[in-house]
Formats: structure tokens, C-alpha cells, sequence
């Protein structure tokens, strides 16, 4: 199957993307990556997902699929041969599928949140965070059963659904300057991060924070900062 | 190859071991999420001890097996929970893999989970018509009006499922469009799916509600009025005094 039967839809910038990005490194197929520009939703965009408009989105032979964790999911069993990303018990895959649930429908936007408020609301935000990291610990505790990462001795779904949030974590934590998560509180959720980070599949599309910074001025809503 | 027919005979044995194991289902009576997990179950002759929860007074089983939402359906199999009814769908079907509810075809399946992923973002706004008023009520109606045209031009095609000829895991995630959104409509005086304007959606409701198990399987459309009337009531009543 060539390069070509394989495009991807999405952006550096978006964390979604870059899950599905980590999921194509992992099985090592390549792909072709399509640069959506921000502002400008292109027309095979608006064709590929005409229900939500966003991306990622795959084209496989020109069928379109959009929503990150359902495009990792479809790697995992088109990509059958090589490394598992989702685990192998049904229990241990409904867990994950719940906790990933989790960061999409609550650590993520409570993590959002940040960029938009200011004074009482930021506290607010920020208090949200810090409660959103103690469950995560805990998921972390339950999945990982003692390995490195929440797939165990991979990187696997969610560590791949929570890990593309950390570019968000870092820049936040610069333009509001406020610790939003507790390396003290939480040492195996920090050790995890600096191993998600440099794994092998992950290194180098996780954005660098200070050019994701430049990239969130660019996002509206956001309060005046010092 | 002989070590992985060992290992597949070892796999499949204590998965149908742990497949007669204690099933139970913690859900609540008037809840479309709790049918959700019945029906699947149901159509796929499962057999299930179902326990009924009274939500103003959840018993300690439900808050030690969900804490994190606290909320039904829990799936408790061997003791083991879990949660999310679109979650505990995907692991009946891995578990249970006779009548299945999703495709074969990996492209299918994931189209099937889009769907999926589309009823639960977008459901919601149905129960804020009925438990919002004024503006609120107004947008989700707008919502609610959207995504059943959405449904109706993208979802459904002229088949009698959303997956095909049989019912399926996305037919089951829309399921509660077939009843409760009636009933909701009743109770705030609206119409929302108007059978001229949604004519595949209408066409899919007396399909759906055809199929024994899910005929079988729905509570009583008055005593589901009854109990939603009279939440709603207390609901914006305790609203106002704010």
C-alpha cells in the first residue's frame, strides 16, 4: 500500500491531529500529511467531514473517517501486524475507552478553560485542573499496573489520548503563570509525561511550547495577560 | 503454531468461563441509557441480573462501582465494573461476539462508532428542552432540530437501519429518539420530528420499535410521563427559587 492511499488531514498545532500522527509512528506506516491553515477550512476538509468541519480527518484509498480516538482505534485493527495500541483484555479496553472518554469530555476543556479566564474564574479553572490530575493519577495507578505508561509497557490509546494534551499544559502554564499540575503531588504522572514525551513514537510532534504560545495569541477569547 | 492453538484453546476456555460468570446490570427504570445495555444484552440472549437503582438515594454497590459519575448503567461482570453505556456496548461485543451489533469491515465499524460519538455529543440537547425554559430552551431546540436533520441526510440511508437490513450498536445509541423524544415533546408542547420533514427518521422509528426485543424492552410511555412530568416540574420549580 503506498504512501499515497494514506492522507491526514490536520495540523501541527492540534492536539487531535497529533494523536493520530503518534498511532501511524507506532504501527510505522507512512502517510501524507495535509496542512490545514488556521482560519481557513479547505474544501476537501469541508467534503471529507461535512457533519463537524474539523479535523483530523483520514482519507484511506479516499474514504474519509474523521474523530482522532475512532481513526487511532481504526489503525489498531486495519494495522493489525504490528504493535497494539489499544490492550488485548476486553475489561483493560473498556477502562482505557472510559478514561480517554475522561480527558475529551473533562480534563481537556477544564485544561481550556485556563486560557479564557481571568481572576475569580482562572482560580476557579486552575482548582478544576489540579482535581482533573488527582483522577488521572488515580487512572494512572489503575492502567499502568506499576509500568511506565497507562498501556502498560507502551505507549498505547490513553496514553496517546492524554499525552497530546501536554503542549496545552506547558504553554498555559507560561502565559498564566500558574503551576497548573504538581510534579510533587503527582511523581508518577511526571515521570510518565517525560516518558510519553520522548518515546520514540511521540518525539518531535508534541509542539514545542514557545511556538505554541505564538500559536494560541492567535486563538480569540483569551483576556489580556502581563 | 501448535503453541498458538495452545494458546487460543487457553484463551477461549477461561473467556467462557469468565462468560458464564455473574452479569449484572445496575440501571434505572424511566433511563434510555439503562436500555441501552438491555437491549444489547437481549439481543444477544445474555443472561443478566438486573438491579434497579433509585437514583435520590444511590446505594453504596453503585457509588463504590462508579465514582468518578456516579451515575447508571454500571455493567458488573465478576465483580468487575464498567462504566459508560456506549462503553459497556463495546465490551458486550468484544465479550459476546454471536449477533453482533457492529460491522465486520474495520471502515464500517469505525462509521458506526462516528455515529455513535455523534448520538452522545449531541443527544443531550434533547434533555435540556425538557428540563430548560426560555432562551436555554429555545438553542436546544435549535440543536435538537439540527441534529435530527443531520441524522435524517447523513446517517440514514434508505436501509432499514443504520447499519443495514439488522439492528445495530448505532441503532441502539439513537434509540432513545424513538421514544423518549416523544415523550419530552409531550411534556413541553412541542414538536420537534415532524414525520413530513424527517421522513427516513420516521420510517426508522417504526422499524426499530418493530424488532421484539426492543418492543419487549421499553417502559410504559404513561408511566414514563407521569415520572418525567413530574420531575421536570420540580426541576424548574427549584430553578426559579434561585
Amino acid at each position: 500500500m503506498g504512501k499515497s492511499d494514506i492522507k491526514l488531514i490536520g495540523s501541527w498545532a492540534s492536539a487531535f491531529t497529533t494523536r493520530v500522527r503518534i498511532a501511524f509512528n507506532i504501527k510505522n506506516v507512512e502517510y501524507e500529511h495535509l496542512e490545514e491553515v488556521l482560519g481557513k477550512k479547505s474544501d476537501l476538509l469541508l467534503q471529507s467531514n461535512p457533519v463537524h468541519k474539523k479535523f483530523p480527518v483520514l482519507l484511506h484509498d479516499g474514504k474519509p473517517l474523521p474523530e482522532s480516538l475512532i481513526i487511532v482505534q481504526y489503525i489498531d485493527e486495519v494495522w493489525s501486524s504490528g504493535p497494539s495500541i489499544l490492550p488485548a483484555d476486553p475489561l483493560d479496553r473498556a477502562l482505557e475507552r472510559f478514561w480517554a472518554a475522561y480527558v475529551d469530555e473533562k480534563f481537556f476543556p477544564s485544561l481550556k478553560l485556563v486560557r479564557v479566564t481571568q481572576g475569580e474564574q482562572l482560580a476557579a479553572a486552575v482548582e478544576a485542573v489540579g482535581k482533573s490530575f488527582e483522577v488521572m493519577d488515580g487512572a494512572f495507578h489503575q492502567c499502568s499496573k506499576g509500568n511506565a505508561f497507562f498501556g502498560g509497557e507502551r505507549v498505547g490509546y490513553l496514553d496517546i489520548a492524554f499525552g497530546c494534551t501536554l503542549a496545552w499544559l506547558r504553554a498555559l502554564e507560561k502565559i498564566v503563570g500558574v503551576k497548573l499540575f504538581d510534579e510533587v503531588k503527582h511523581p508518577a504522572l511526571a515521570k510518565w509525561m517525560d516518558s510519553f514525551c520522548s518515546d520514540p513514537a511521540v518525539e518531535g510532534l508534541i509542539p514545542e511550547t514557545d511556538r505554541f504560545i505564538e500559536f494560541l495569541k492567535l486563538l480569540p477569547g483569551a483576556p489580556p495577560r502581563h | 503454531m501448535t503453541s498458538l492453538v495452545e494458546l487460543l484453546t487457553y484463551l477461549s476456555v477461561s473467556l467462557s468461563s469468565l462468560s458464564m460468570a455473574e452479569l449484572k446490570l445496575l440501571g434505572s427504570w424511566p433511563s434510555p441509557f439503562s436500555y441501552r445495555v438491555i437491549w444489547a444484552l437481549k439481543l444477544k440472549g445474555i443472561p443478566y441480573e438486573y438491579i434497579e437503582e433509585d437514583l435520590s438515594n444511590k446505594s453504596p454497590l453503585l457509588l463504590q462501582h462508579s465514582p468518578v459519575y456516579k451515575k447508571i448503567p454500571v455493567l458488573l461482570h465478576a465483580g468487575k465494573p464498567i462504566c459508560e453505556s456506549m462503553i459497556i456496548l463495546e465490551y458486550i461485543e468484544e465479550f459476546w461476539p454471536q449477533i453482533p451489533l457492529l460491522p465486520f469491515d474495520p471502515f464500517q465499524r469505525a462509521i458506526a462508532r462516528f455515529w455513535v460519538k455523534f448520538a452522545d455529543d449531541k443527544i443531550p440537547a434533547m434533555w435540556i428542552v425538557y428540563r430548560s425554559s426560555g432562551k436555554e430552551q429555545e438553542k436546544a431546540m435549535k440543536d435538537t432540530v439540527e441534529m435530527l436533520r443531520v441524522i435524517e441526510e447523513h446517517a440514514l440511508g434508505s436501509k432499514k437501519f443504520f447499519g443495514g437490513e439488522e439492528i445495530g450498536m448505532v441503532d441502539i445509541a439513537f434509540g432513545q429518539i424513538a421514544e423518549w423524544l416523544g415523550v419530552i415533546e409531550e411534556i413541553v408542547g412541542v414538536k420537534l420530528l415532524e414525520d413530513h420533514t424527517f421522513p427516513r427518521l420516521h420510517a426508522w422509528i417504526l422499524n426499530f420499535k418493530e424488532v421484539p426485543v426492543i418492543r419487549d424492552n421499553l417502559p410504559d410511555h404513561h408511566e414514563m410521563f407521569v415520572f418525567f412530568k413530574r420531575r421536570r416540574e420540580l426541576l424548574l420549580s427549584s430553578s426559579q427559587d434561585q
